[in-house]
């Protein structure tokens, strides 16, 4: 399995699992976990466009993280952030039904979209995913204290500035690169699980947050690993195990906390 | 009163909210160091009032001024009302703090001697020295309650709002954190803009109370404001003020409608009113 035809896998799927894990603390701590599954959803429709018109997937993915970016931040204003994810989600999904209806040619690859290819990831796409994860890390860790800030309490952030400080553009900029570089990897289904699980895991495991940050970083390139790993061995697709491993890191991050919580009582 | 010493001076401040009158011609003004409560019941605008200074509402008619070295730059602590801490945010109080610091910042916060020791002074003052280490989320309402007015005071600000921060606490959090804004307030040279709809346990600590009725206010010493016929005239109907067992309850003359909770809510305080 360290073959040079996986070298590609491996190298992507822990660039992927980085920026998921970092993103994936945040999502967490904002609980936006339904913007994070709306988010690469919504964009998929984008990248089955995309291949429609012989473009880049990842251009498609980007414009329509875009899209649903704008989209979910305006509606938000009169809408909690749910019904607003809802509310987009259900669109594109649309846009995407009649996408499928005009052509028959890309259902091979709705399959890699929607569950992600990781073992057949070319030198271009590998690049991509580098450029953009740099940028989406650079954002996050730019941007990491007011966030931080903004999930204890968004009052407390607008008071520190004296105003709104609008990160909310920001976060789900930031959630939008990550969905486009993830979702070719890991697919458009399966995004969501390695933000959410990792990252619900490692708040259980320490009460630093920079350390929990660090740990879901560390159980997210570990679940992507060890995905790579058994699917290689067991021919079964690796999209199944990065489910199971991070609804796994969930339950065992529960457990823990549940333990915290009985400890301090 | 010389314009340096003043923290904060609101001018006829009018406020409209969803088309509807909050606060109409609310006038007063904080010199440092004053500790003022703003009492008046709920739904009497006193959120609202706060969230004004702040400059998160617009103003109708009126204006807010604070002191030179707060404009502008948010150096405003601010403690909202009924602020829920997510018990599995992994931060402890000491993050909370540091957040109080330097929060608003970019880039990564880098560990520094001199922060570290900022911090430590802040929770030494509130008394959260102990569970300095201990997740947020998970201590007590007053033991919050002290984080919170740490994260508010470490940047040393002029002007120190709280929104009913007395409210989930039981007496004798209460009195210890009334009693630990009042010092605070005095060594800061901070004023204090402490809401409540209960002015008993206020009592001993302020010089100044504004008291809202309807969006309207009287503001002075509480001795000044509240009698009979200071808020009779806010309320616009006759009510009586009434001292008893060393507690201040107003009460509307006609029926025992109680108009406003100066009898605790706390059932541990005991009630004057029957
Ligand atoms: N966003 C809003 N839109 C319309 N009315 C509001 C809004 N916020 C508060 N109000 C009204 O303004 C009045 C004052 O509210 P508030 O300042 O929260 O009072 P308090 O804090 O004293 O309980 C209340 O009658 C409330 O219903
Ligand atoms: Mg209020």
């Amino acid at each position: 399995m360290f073959a040079a035809f996986m070298a590609h896998a491996w190298i992507v799927a822990t660039m992927v699992a980085i920026v998921a894990g970092a993103v994936g603390f945040f999502v967490v701590a904002r609980r936006a976990a339904f913007a994070a599954h709306a988010l690469p959803l919504g964009a998929f429709p984008g990248a089955a466009a995309a291949s429609l018109l012989g473009v880049s997937q990842l251009l498609g993915l980007a414009v329509f993280s875009v899209l649903g970016v704008v989209a979910i931040a305006r509606l938000q204003r009169g809408e909690r952030r749910e019904v607003a994810s809802a509310l987009w989600l259900a669109l594109s999904l649309a846009l995407g039904t009649l996408l499928l209806g005009f052509s028959g040619q890309y259902v091979q690859s709705i399959y890699g979209l929607l569950f992600g290819e990781v073992l057949g990831i070319s030198r271009g796409q590998l690049e991509g995913v580098a450029a953009l994860g740099v940028v989406a890390l650079s954002l996050l860790v730019l941007f990491a204290r007011p966030l931080l800030l903004e999930s204890l309490s968004g009052d407390l952030a607008a008071a520190a500035v004296g105003r709104s400080p609008r990160l909310e553009w920001v976060f789900l900029g930031i959630l939008a690169l990550s969905t486009a570089i993830a979702v070719p990897v890991v697919g458009a289904l399966l995004v969501f699980s390695l933000m959410v699980g990792p990252a619900s895991a490692a708040r259980a495991f320490t009460d630093r947050p920079w350390r929990s940050l660090a740990v879901s970083v560390a159980l997210a390139v570990g679940t992507a690993w060890a995905a790579i790993a058994l699917s290689y061995l067991s021919n079964w697709p690796v999209g199944f195990f990065v489910g199971v491993l991070s609804a796994a890191c969930y339950v065992a991050g529960r457990l823990c906390g549940r333990g915290i919580v009985a400890q301090a009582a | 009163m010389t314009d340096s010493s003043m923290a904060l001076a609101v001018e006829q401040v009018c406020v409209a909210l969803g088309g509807r009158r909050v606060l109409r011609d609310v006038s007063f003004c904080l010199e440092a160091g004053e500790f003022c409560g703003l009492i008046g019941s709920n739904g009497s605008g006193k959120t609202t009032l706060l969230r004004a200074i702040l400059g998160f509402v617009r103003l109708e008619a009126g204006r807010i001024r604070l002191a030179e070295q707060s404009t502008g730059t948010g150096l405003i602590g601010y403690v909202p009302q009924k602020i829920a801490l997510d018990p599995g945010l992994p931060l402890r109080a000491r993050d909370v703090v540091a957040l109080g610091l330097d929060g608003a910042r970019l880039g990564p916060a880098l560990p520094s001697r001199a922060r570290t020791a900022r911090v430590d002074e802040m929770l030494q003052a509130v008394g959260a020295l102990e569970f300095a280490e201990q997740r947020v989320g998970l201590l007590s309402g007053g033991q919050q309650q002290r984080v919170l007015v740490a994260h508010a005071l470490v940047r040393r600000p002029r002007l120190l709002l709280l929104d009913e921060p007395l409210a989930n606490l039981d007496v004798r959090s209460t009195a210890e954190i009334v009693a630990l804004l009042r010092r605070l307030s005095r060594e800061y040279g901070a004023a204090v803009l402490l809401s409540a709809h209960d002015m008993n346990p206020l009592l001993p600590a302020m010089d100044r109370v504004v008291y809202l009725a309807n969006g309207s206010a009287v503001a002075g010493r509480a001795d000044e404001v509240v009698r009979t016929e200071v808020l009779s005239s806010l309320y616009g109907y006759h009510v009586d003020v009434v001292r008893v067992h060393g507690r201040v309850v107003v009460v509307a003359a006609e029926a025992s409608e109680q108009i406003h909770a100066a009898v605790a809510h706390n059932p541990e305080h005991t009630t004057a009113v029957p």
